[in-house]
């Protein structure tokens, strides 16, 4: 018999609705799994019972006789940065430790009623600031892969969605959320050979997700197959009026119009992505998805994003600027945690609070943001690098003249080991270099695999597309995967 | 321009977020690491060019001025550190 834990999300899905297997079965596979794994530290809160409940009620749909949802049967994985009611949502910081929601987030409540189940709360970096899962209150997340060097470095499974991109590769859950706000979701895909796609900023609901940087921040789903991010993209978009940003737009058939044909499309290299001194094997996968996408039928054509090397400093201007606003909620008042010193004041309170609930990280990326915002740096920090985002998204504008989608590599090497980047903060941010630029431009990108280096690692590939247009994003992606073949899993060990 | 420990302790005093003094020290080579290399941003000319504040061309959606949630104070206070009397608590402010 199959082993269901092997499965894709539409595998599951019509598998379940045919009745090759019960949705019990499915959900008592993952979590078998899910206790299994807990070397990997991908979940931070385990949910067995709620993964059995969505599947009673899929099961006894199906024998009534009742219209089943999307997905109906699946159990995934969600981001411990969506607020989920009644379970704790932490961000993976000590200063939300106990924080149960009392409301759901939008994105996950879609989820959920579209059958969906929850395994659990995934492991992240905290407040979704790093790109290693180094940052977590709760502990680094370990990928599953290994080099074949024979060593067993534990090695990053990317961030910041490290816990979804872990569980997914390693075969705890079939699919995850994710955040993306520099490269969250698109980075930890590519680290661990799985695929992820950042939409169009404004197509899923930011209610309810823990809030980092509100202009950049996008939720995204990730998953082992494009067919299966395209399904729960479908379930995840749509309008929200509790999001002031939500795009009031009607939600595409992402994947009833999936089409790897690309005949007629053409596919822009953008020069800038290829810096001297990029690794060779990155280098050599970017070639080879070139060849892939003219084999679909592309038109391939060099184009130009001149801004492009600024795209990172305006990233870390504008996202801890944006992050030092959001997280002046955590006062010790509301929820979280309080640590009120013997004696101490309202304003002692504050500052001795944000200091045990923050980790460096996070601290880190306030104290930037703050300093850019202060008087007398406004203008020459801020302003400037909202100028100079508007000049970064002017350079994807001009090169969709000439074009209909962007075809660059999704990180500058393969996962590192654990600590290797820790000592060096701007080490660590340089590996956003590739997609923190869609970012800033709120364009849809796609993360996904394209073969291994000579270690063993998973390496990939990043398809950008204009805005809105997921579409597009996801057919070239899919002839991507189809001509990449990407079969490697990590051996067990965990 | 670079920053000294006087400006990182005014910092983490504007942050709401107690440093010691090794850990303020500690900070200043970070943060000057890090404002060194975002300011090459100021090499970039960008006459004529408008900040941006919004990525995706989105309209101001306005509501009817009508009350659509509330009755949810023990919801609102479920979280906090310390409620009292149906309300948030805090050390006293006013002598």
């Amino acid at each position: 018999m199959t082993n269901l834990t092997d499965l894709t999300v539409a595998e599951i899905r019509d598998g379940f609705r045919a009745g090759d297997f019960s949705a019990r079965e499915v959900a008592e596979g993952f979590n078998a799994n899910v206790a299994a794994a807990k070397a990997l530290n991908a979940f931070i809160v385990e949910t067995p019972e709620k993964a059995l409940a969505a599947a009673d009620a899929a099961d006894k749909a199906k024998a009534t006789g009742e219209t089943l949802g999307a997905l109906a049967g699946v159990p995934i994985g969600m981001k411990d940065l969506f607020c989920t009611e009644g379970t704790q949502t932490t961000a993976a910081s000590h200063m939300l430790e106990g924080f149960v929601p009392t409301y759901e987030s939008t994105v996950s409540g879609k989820l959920w009623a579209a059958g969906a189940g929850m395994l659990g709360k995934l492991n992240l970096d905290q407040f979704a600031m790093g790109s290693s899962n180094e940052t977590s209150y709760y502990g680094s997340v370990i990928s599953p892969w290994r080099r074949n060097d024979g060593g067993n470095a534990a090695l990053a499974p990317g961030g910041s969605s490290g816990g979804s991109s872990s569980a997914i590769s390693a075969r705890l859950c079939p699919a995850a959320t994710g955040t993306d706000t520099g490269g969250s979701i698109r980075q930890p895909a590519a680290f661990t050979g799985i695929s992820g796609i950042k939409p169009t900023y404004g197509r899923c609901s930011r209610f309810g997700i823990v809030a980092f940087a509100s202009s950049l921040d996008q939720a995204g789903p990730m998953a082992r197959t494009v067919r299966d991010n395209a399904i729960l993209l479908e379930t995840m978009s749509g309008f929200d009026p509790k999001d002031s940003t939500s795009l009031d737009l009607a939600v595409p058939q992402w994947e009833a119009n999936l089409s790897s044909d690309l005949k007629g499309k053409k596919v822009g290299i953008p020069k800038e992505y290829r810096p001297d001194g990029l690794n060779a094997e990155i280098s050599a996968m970017w070639d080879r998805g070139i060849e892939w996408l003219k084999d679909a039928g592309a038109e391939v054509v060099e184009v130009s994003l001149p801004h492009t090397q600024y795209a990172l400093p305006t990233y870390y201007i504008i996202a801890p600027a944006e992050a030092s606003s959001n997280l002046a909620r955590y006062d010790g008042v509301r929820y979280g945690q309080r640590d009120l010193p013997d004696g101490a004041g309202l304003q002692d309170m504050y500052a001795a609070t944000r200091a045990a609930g923050f980790g460096p990280e996070v601290k880190r990326r306030i104290m930037i943001g703050t300093y850019v915002l202060s008087a007398g740096f406004y203008d020459a920090y801020y302003t400037q690098a909202q100028k100079v985002r508007a000049l970064i998204a002017r350079d994807f504008e001009l090169a969709f003249e000439k074009c209909d989608l962007l075809l660059t590599p999704t990180a500058p090497s393969a996962s590192f080991a654990l600590g290797e980047k820790q000592a060096d903060p701007l080490a660590m941010y340089l590996n956003d270099v590739f997609t923190v630029p869609a970012s800033l431009a709120g364009l849809p990108a796609m993360a996904i695999p394209g073969g291994l280096d000579a270690a063993g690692l998973p390496i990939g590939l990043q398809v950008i597309g204009k805005a809105l247009d997921e579409q597009t994003v996801l057919n070239a992606s899919l002839a991507i995967e189809e001509r990449a073949g990407f079969t490697a899993r990590p051996d067990k060990w965990w | 321009m670079s920053i000294d420990l006087q400006t990182v302790k005014k910092i983490a005093s504007l942050s709401r977020i107690s440093v010691t003094d090794a850990e303020a020290e500690a900070m200043v080579p970070e943060l000057n690491n890090i404002l060194g290399w975002v300011e090459q941003l100021g090499e970039v000319d960008v006459t004529g060019v408008e900040p941006m504040t919004a990525v995706i061309p989105n309209h101001q959606r306005l509501r009817d001025d009508v009350i659509t949630d509330g009755n949810v104070r023990d919801k609102v206070l479920a979280n906090a550190p310390q409620a009292e009397h149906g309300f948030f608590a805090v050390p006293k402010v006013i002598e």
